[in-house]
């Protein structure tokens, strides 16, 4: 009975003539500023909305994103705990040919067969590859993600993160350093010796480490990391400094023959950190999954030449749109011609609440939203308006400690137009050359008005 | 000729800022709107070459002997809405009624997107446990039917859809007179059936304490009256409230007896008004609340002119008027351009003159026109001034039933003078207003 007892106050949405006749009655009322649903939406729109099961499987369904409590368990190699068979390789975004594959996705499975030895030369890799010699599948049908190209080949070393709350479990690929490395497409021969390196050192050193630490909180880390000025996809350095805190002793204890040169290797890469975020976002928005007439959004996932979506409601099915060319800020000599179109799992950061939804936790790295911080805290803002829930641990403190917006929902981006705000690294489209920039990108919005339509069938 | 993206403003907003570009010297057409399938349609029968867009467009067709002084004059129309709406929140605005509940504060929601649209924000409303107040028409009945019932499970009461009218707690949503508070509550299925009444016992010096509106489908057999019985209960339980009026279309008889169980377990007594049924008109069951609340009827002012008869046309903007003006006159013409067949991509009568004008226009000599001029909140600022100098020339007979009260923006005793002063005869009674005309049959009947 608040209606008749309380003081008005009244949100109004639609015609401002019917606000302002509020206003002259000095009424307090909450303005929506209203746009039309995104075109040929609002049949299925409300359709999906009439859908009796949705509020309740949404709720369902972000509570188990929000409630996930990622933990870092080990580091193992793809062979043994993917049972990855020789001559197939992991890839990132939805399902993808040889034929369809843009440079650095080319590139970054001409690198894996060479690493594997099934290749003479990068010729003769490509051969192979063309002639459908190896099987190609998406991390994401793997319970794994992987950064930029995401190539998964079975020598390669994976983090292994549990879900404590749920009990899943999730892979990513342990992070190169920047610049000529295979995600970004480069398959040179120091890229080759840098991942056999990293098989032969560092990976059984960090699982040696692990072995004496136990498992890592990581939502604790990416809660701290957050409050530090990390958004998690393009900053990730508070979050690989507490993560060297945490495991350096372990590390000259287990390994000590190694321990300067792994910690040296972790050290100097300030995007170490986000391979485990990554591996922690998927273990959380898979716990999300397979839940009827959810609208949720579990994975955002891009293979160069397409951006994917899945939804929880929807199983498996991917929902795609050309991958957009970020726009962002170039290294050295390069520009927007040499950038390829938008790759990579990483934001499965921002489909878990991190990345570009975080932006306003991270100040330091706002030339990349148009370079003030405002930009940066209206990044944030207008990310609210497309998700299901405020994320409970990670914080933002200068939005008063407000949790991160997490839980995209396929409705309210088809209601309000509002894409996901992403942030990434730009690969170079010539497959070789490795990283060119960083920026941000915009989803296509068809991959969303699919997964809509599909949830109106 | 021109389409922008990424701008949105509503129809009403986009219809003023056309007409202020068609009133600038040189403008010969100017149609400043969104680009759905009606407004291209419009644009295409002027002679434009249209662009691809789509709904989500802004269309901008000017004619003109100086299409940039036309486009300048635009832009800065257009600025004046964003820099508003920006201006009202410095924060992230709100995009959904969802985003805007989250905020906090609230206690209803009034929609008034289109139609098809609407469902959206009202549910975002009932899932948030807020009121809504759906003032849209042409949200599709299925959609209606499942708004109550979810609105049933959370305990929330949705006005609407095509509930053009309420008053909370002294504050007007959608069209609403000022009203003085008092002990009335009102709940109706027809929003002029509800203004005509509340309007009548304001003049008589009766108040109301809340008037919900339930939507004019409501007692349908398919909505069950699911909102009339909620409003009747909230207003029970209302100690404000100490007599409530109920004001109806005809109702479905399933529906009629549901309403009538609930009606019968009130501690409140209930007056009530079921019109077309050779129950009491509105104006009669004003003076059966009067009387309930032990108060004499007053003479409802009216400015007359002598009675006149011919061809009957009623040029109505109220559903319920129209059929009350109808049943009384016993004959003749009547078009009701608040029907959701004249609003379909165009602004409510109420607020927007232009056809009702047209058709006093067209009237032909031995036509007698018959209409109602509804004020208050929402309505048209100043409905005399463009009224009053058509019907001076329209050269016949005007009967106009004046809905409103002295305390509403556009003065009730203002209006009245200039309508009667252009030669129309006013009544404050739509009843009275229907029998000061008639068929040339009844009056001859009745003399």
């Amino acid at each position: 009975m608040t209606l008749l007892s309380g003081e008005p106050h009244v949100i109004t949405v639609g015609a401002d003539l019917l606000g302002e006749a509020l206003d002259a009655q000095a009424v307090p009322r909450t303005a929506v500023d209203w746009r039309p649903p995104l075109p040929g939406t609002s049949a299925a729109l409300a359709r999906v909305l009439a859908d009796p099961r949705r509020a309740a499987a949404n709720e369902r369904a972000v509570g188990r994103l929000t409630s996930a409590r990622p933990q870092l368990v080990g580091v193992r190699p793809a062979g043994e705990v993917l049972g990855l068979a020789p001559g197939t390789f992991l890839h990132a975004g939805p399902p993808i040919t040889w034929e369809r594959a843009s440079g650095p996705m080319r590139g970054a499975l001409i690198g894996a067969m060479l690493f594997e030895g099934l290749a003479s030369d990068p010729a003769d890799a490509a051969d192979r590859l063309a002639a459908g010699r190896a099987t190609l599948e998406p991390c994401h049908h793997h319970r794994t993600v992987g950064p930029m190209a995401g190539v998964v080949s079975p020598s390669m070393w994976m983090f292994e993160v549990d879900d404590a709350e749920h009990g899943g479990t999730a892979y990513c690929s342990l992070n190169e350093g920047l610049g000529k490395v295979l995600r970004y497409g480069a398959y040179g021969p120091e890229v080759l010796a840098r991942l056999r390196w990293m098989g032969e050192v560092l990976g059984p050193a960090l699982a040696a480490a692990l072995r004496l630490t136990g498992p890592l909180d990581l939502r604790a880390l990416i809660a701290q990391a957050l409050q530090m000025g990390d958004e998690l996809h393009n900053r990730n350095r508070a979050a690989t400094s507490l993560l060297v805190r945490e495991l350096a002793p372990a590390v000259v204890d287990a390994a000590p023959a190694h321990a300067a040169e792994v910690l040296r290797f972790v050290n100097g890469n300030d995007h170490f950190f986000l391979n485990p975020a990554m591996a922690a976002g998927k273990v959380s928005t898979d716990a999300a999954r397979n839940i009827p007439g959810s609208s949720l959004v579990v994975a955002m996932a891009r293979n160069g030449t397409d951006f994917g979506v899945q939804v929880s409601g929807l199983g498996d099915r991917w929902f795609t749109g050309p991958a957009g060319v970020p726009d962002g800020l170039y290294l050295g000599a390069y520009g927007p011609a040499d950038a390829n179109p938008d790759i990579g799992d990483s934001t499965i950061t921002e489909t878990s609440g991190l990345g570009g939804f975080a932006m306003a936790a991270a100040p330091a790295i706002v030339r990349f939203v148009g370079g003030e911080v405002s930009d940066a805290i209206t990044a944030t803002r207008s990310m609210y308006e497309i998700t299901l829930a405020e994320h409970p641990a990670y914080q933002i403190p200068g939005l008063g400690f407000r949790g991160t917006p997490v839980g995209i929902d396929v409705t309210l981006v088809a209601r309000t137009g509002v894409l996901p705000v992403v942030n990434t690294g730009i690969a170079g489209r010539v497959a070789g050359t490795g990283q060119v920039g960083a920026g941000l990108v915009s989803p296509p919005a068809e991959a969303f008005v699919a997964a809509l339509n599909a949830l109106a069938d | 000729m021109a389409v922008r993206t990424g701008v949105y403003h509503d129809s009403v907003s986009l219809m003023r800022v056309s007409s202020a570009l068609s009133e600038l010297a040189g403008v010969e057409v100017a149609i400043v709107a969104m680009a759905t399938k009606l407004n291209l349609g419009l644009a295409r029968d002027l002679g434009f070459e249209l662009p691809p867009a789509d709904p989500s467009d802004l269309l901008v067709a000017v004619r003109a002997d100086d299409v940039d002084a036309a486009t300048g004059e635009l832009d800065r129309l257009l600025g004046a809405l964003s820099s508003r709406q920006v201006a009202e929140s410095a924060d992230y605005p709100p995009r959904t009624t969802r985003s805007a509940a989250r905020r906090g504060g609230a206690s209803v929601v009034l929609v008034s997107v289109p139609g098809e649209y609407a469902f959206a924000e009202a549910a975002d409303a009932i899932e948030a446990g807020l009121d809504v107040m759906v003032f849209s028409d042409n949200v599709p009945l299925e959609q209606e039917v499942r708004l109550k019932e979810l609105a049933a499970e959370r305990g929330v009461l949705v006005m609407g859809p095509d509930c053009g009218t309420a008053v909370i707690g002294g504050a007007g949503l959608g069209f609403a007179n000022v009203l003085r508070p008092g002990p009335v509550g009102v709940v109706a299925a027809s929003g002029t059936g509800a203004q005509q009444v509340t309007s009548l016992l304001d003049l008589a010096g009766v108040g109301v304490s809340h008037v919900l509106g339930v939507g004019s489908r409501d007692l349908s057999a398919e909505v069950g009256g699911r909102s009339t019985t909620a409003a009747l209960r909230m207003l029970d339980e209302d100690p404000a409230t100490e007599l409530i009026v109920l004001v109806s279309k005809p109702p479905s008889e399933e529906t009629a007896r549901a309403v009538r169980e609930v009606v019968e377990k009130l501690r409140t007594p209930v007056v009530t008004a079921l019109l077309g049924t050779g129950g009491p008109d509105l104006t009669a069951a004003a003076e059966a609340a009067l009387r309930a609340l032990g108060r004499e009827a007053p003479r409802w002012p009216s400015w007359p002119r002598p009675a006149v008869s011919g061809r009957l046309r009623g040029l109505y903007s109220g559903g319920t008027l129209c059929t009350e003006a109808r049943i009384i006159a016993g004959g003749g013409e009547f078009v009701d351009y608040g029907d959701d067949a004249y609003t379909r991509g165009r602004a409510h009568p109420m607020i927007d003159p232009t056809l009702r004008l047209e058709a006093l226009a067209s009237a032909e000599p031995g036509d007698v026109v018959l209409m109602d001029v509804v004020l208050g909140h929402g309505a048209e600022a100043d409905p005399a001034a463009r009224l009053a100098p058509a019907i001076a020339a329209a050269g016949v007979p005007v009967v106009i039933a004046l809905i409103g009260t002295e305390g509403d923006p556009q003065g009730l005793r203002r209006q009245a003078e200039a309508l009667y002063a252009a030669g129309a005869s006013v009544f404050t009674s739509n009843a009275e207003a229907a029998r000061h005309v008639g068929t040339p049959t009844d009056k001859r009947g009745r003399s």
